[in-house]
């Protein structure tokens, strides 16, 4: 598995590499237009000192958490919303005829090596973030944890996304706005939203794992809302829920593709 | 090595259900050259996607190679060549070279092989000339060739074509019909193979089986369906009435 999916994205690097300055504007372009996100925050910050209660520094840490776990997603999984096109070009029955998952052929299809761009510019703000918070280094180990969490919580976003095409095939647009809305809602401390919406990400869609509930047990902070504490470690349980539901629900539309005609 | 078994695919179109294949019941045996007819909308395509596992079908059972198609998709890929002839399945911004290349690493085809396989496919289908090329930009016959060696490079049992001649030029045709009776005779690869051109199953099929609103309305030798006809009939005019004498299409309400 792990093997066909570095094959496909060999193939598709190649393919792009063709076209090497093309390449290395699109590396630019991709950290120009994610540093606007960090100078939303700067901006913020130069007016304040503090937004929803958090430091600017803490502001920091928790959007590079969430930026390298969702822009790493942007790059290796993200392609599965192209989903839509193949159904409806039939173009999808190529990739079952193939003695690889489709899942795998739909997330590498057109592999854009420049989107890494994105994940250094999360890095570098992370990076920045850690190197002047004084963090008690015993909460450190939930870093790695909650990135690999918020990986596996965007994948299964964007697999969700991609089985609802299979019955809506028209809307790739609704479930983009669910998968990159995801992306944007966790750039902020969650204080900063209303309490109802921060339940909605925290039960039903569980955004608040990947960088809000476990980012509260690195920085040492309360929960504003007050939810008990136990919950700062929920992150890989809510990951993993969600990926077999993502599973399932990729499972089911597979079954009930219908191809096109002739 | 095919077996399908009261299989049927139905559709739901606007709270309708559309039979697009019903109660279809037939065995294809290791080494049988089939040709599959019927009038556009049959139920020819569908039952081809079902045979693959594109499709999983709503009722019977279908079983390839020994395995359900739907359940064991990938495994049976192994075993299994397909071709559209509507639409490649090679990729389209990748030279052809480079495509070849990707099957030999997802079918996990040994190198030596892999190669040799590649360089006889490379003189029968006289691939060499437009190797470096990229998918996009070649020619319908072309295509078509890199399309049937793509298909054959893990040396599959079955070999499933879907209207493999439609749209080439006469000498393109004679060029595939010519390599799919080798591999045939020669390599004993089972073929079923659909198409509009009745030219293919009289230079190509043995076994003829004519499908017709979702349901088989013959199966025997090509000498069988000219038997039913009058003397001096062609292979057209008995097709034709074949076709044209089918009930229209069985709609039942949800």
């Amino acid at each position: 598995m792990v093997s066909s999916y570095l094959v496909l994205v060999w193939a598709w690097t190649r393919a792009a590499m063709a076209y090497r300055a093309s390449f290395a504007l699109m590396v630019l372009l991709g950290s120009v237009i994610t540093a606007t996100d960090v100078a939303v925050i700067l901006v913020i910050f130069a007016n304040t000192t503090s937004l929803a209660g958090f430091s600017r520094d803490e502001a920091l840490f928790l959007y590079g958490v969430a930026g390298v776990a969702f822009s790493l997603c942007d790059m290796f999984v993200s392609n599965l919303d192209r989903i839509s096109q193949h159904i409806k070009a039939g173009t999808f029955d190529a990739m079952l005829i193939r003695p690889v998952s489709p899942w795998i052929q739909m997330a590498t299809d057109r592999f854009m090596p420049s989107r890494i761009g994105r994940v250094l510019q999360a890095a570098v703000v992370l990076g920045y973030a850690l190197a002047v918070l004084d963090l008690d280094p015993g909460r450190l180990w939930m870093l790695p944890v909650m990135i690999v969490s918020g990986i596996v919580i965007f994948a299964s976003l964007w697999t969700l996304a991609a089985a609802a095409q299979f019955v809506l095939t028209d809307a790739p647009e609704v479930t983009n706005a669910f998968t990159y809305g995801s992306g944007q809602l966790t750039q902020y401390p969650f204080s900063a939203y209303g309490r109802d919406l921060v339940r909605g990400v925290t039960y039903v869609l569980p955004l608040a794992f990947v960088n809000w509930q476990p980012g509260l047990y690195v920085l040492d902070r309360a929960d504003p809302f007050g939810t008990p504490g136990f919950m700062r470690f929920l992150g890989p349980a809510a990951a993993v829920v969600l990926a077999l539901l993502a599973a399932l629900a990729w499972r089911q539309g597979l079954r009930h593709y219908r191809s096109t005609g002739s | 090595m095919i077996e399908l078994d009261r299989a049927g695919r139905s559709f739901k179109v606007r709270r309708e259900t559309v039979h697009a294949v019903r109660d279809l019941s037939f065995r294809i045996e290791a080494g049988e050259f089939v040709g599959y007819l019927g009038p556009n909308g049959a139920g020819k395509s569908t039952t081809i996607k079902m045979l693959c596992g594109i499709l999983t079908p709503t009722s019977g059972t279908v079983r390839v190679a020994g395995l359900d198609p739907s359940r064991r998709r990938t495994a049976l890929a192994r075993r299994t060549g397909v071709v559209f002839g509507q639409r490649t399945t090679l990729w389209w911004d990748l030279p052809l070279r480079d495509s070849f290349e990707l099957i030999r690493l997802l079918y996990k085809v040994d190198r030596r092989a892999h190669r040799e396989r590649l360089d006889a496919l490379t003189e029968t289908l006289d691939l060499g000339p437009f190797l470096r090329t990229p998918v996009r930009q070649l020619s319908l016959g072309q295509r078509m060739r890199g399309d049937l060696a793509a298909a054959l490079l893990h040396a599959p049992d079955l070999l499933v074509l879907d209207e493999p001649t439609i749209g080439l030029d006469v000498v393109s045709k004679a060029g595939i019909r010519d390599f799919l009776r080798r591999l045939n005779a020669e390599r004993g690869t089972t073929v079923l193979l659909t198409t509009h051109d009745l030219g293919d199953i009289e230079r190509l099929c043995r076994r003829v089986m004519l499908i017709d609103h979702g349901r088989l309305a013959f199966d025997g030798t090509l000498e069988d369906l000219m038997a039913t006809a009058p003397a001096g009939e062609t292979i057209e005019d008995v097709v034709t009435r074949l076709y044209t004498a089918g009930v229209p299409p069985e709609r039942a309400p949800r």
